[in-house]
């Protein structure tokens, strides 16, 4: 059952409540999405625990449900 | 540590640049691979790769051994680096080529 981008949105900014989502659908198929996050929860943090931070936002689903989604993590800045 | 665990370590420790993938090299089985592949073919550098379709223990395994949930899955000496959105932000910004310690 693919997710809609607007339930994707929702369940990052539930675990990063500061995030900024933007989230296009590549394929148009509701299954193939980019997402770029950005957020300041990621200040210090190498990639590899930027993407993490999302992943476990999306807990199951990643890797499972929603297997294709392109990851842009981003600081916010000033 | 599991026997998958294990399997994993020694190949993660044993090569100085491998990728899990779905897939081979000459065939990825899916786009995110076959991106990993491009990247790393560009950059020259030689590199190992598992195909995580031919082995349940290992396809399993590494997305604990690493606590991260999508193939593919690249590590360098021993470390791992990231999934192919990591790879392709660190290729674009040079990072992974010094990573690599590729030829310019």
């Amino acid at each position: 059952m693919p997710m809609q981008a607007q339930e994707i949105e929702e369940l990052i900014r539930a675990a990063i409540p500061d995030a900024r989502v933007e989230i296009r659908d590549l394929a148009g198929d509701g299954d193939h999405y980019a997402a770029t996050v950005t957020s300041s929860a990621f200040a210090g943090l190498p990639r590899v625990r930027q993407h993490q931070l999302v992943y476990k936002a999306l807990g199951h689903r990643m890797g499972g449900e929603l297997h294709a989604l392109q990851l842009t993590t981003a600081i916010p800045q000033e | 540590m599991s026997d998958a665990n294990a399997r994993i370590d020694a190949l993660v420790k044993g090569n100085d640049v491998v990728l899990f993938m779905k897939g081979t090299a000459l065939f990825p089985q899916c786009g995110f691979s076959s991106r990993a592949i491009a990247i790393l073919d560009h950059l020259g550098v030689s590199y190992e790769t598992v195909d995580v379709l031919q082995d349940q223990e290992i396809r399993q395994g590494i997305k604990e051994y690493s606590d991260w949930p999508t193939i593919p899955q690249l590590y360098v000496k021993g470390e791992f680096v990231g999934g192919s959105d990591i790879m392709m932000e660190m290729f674009e910004s040079g990072e992974l080529k010094t990573l690599v310690g590729a030829d310019a």
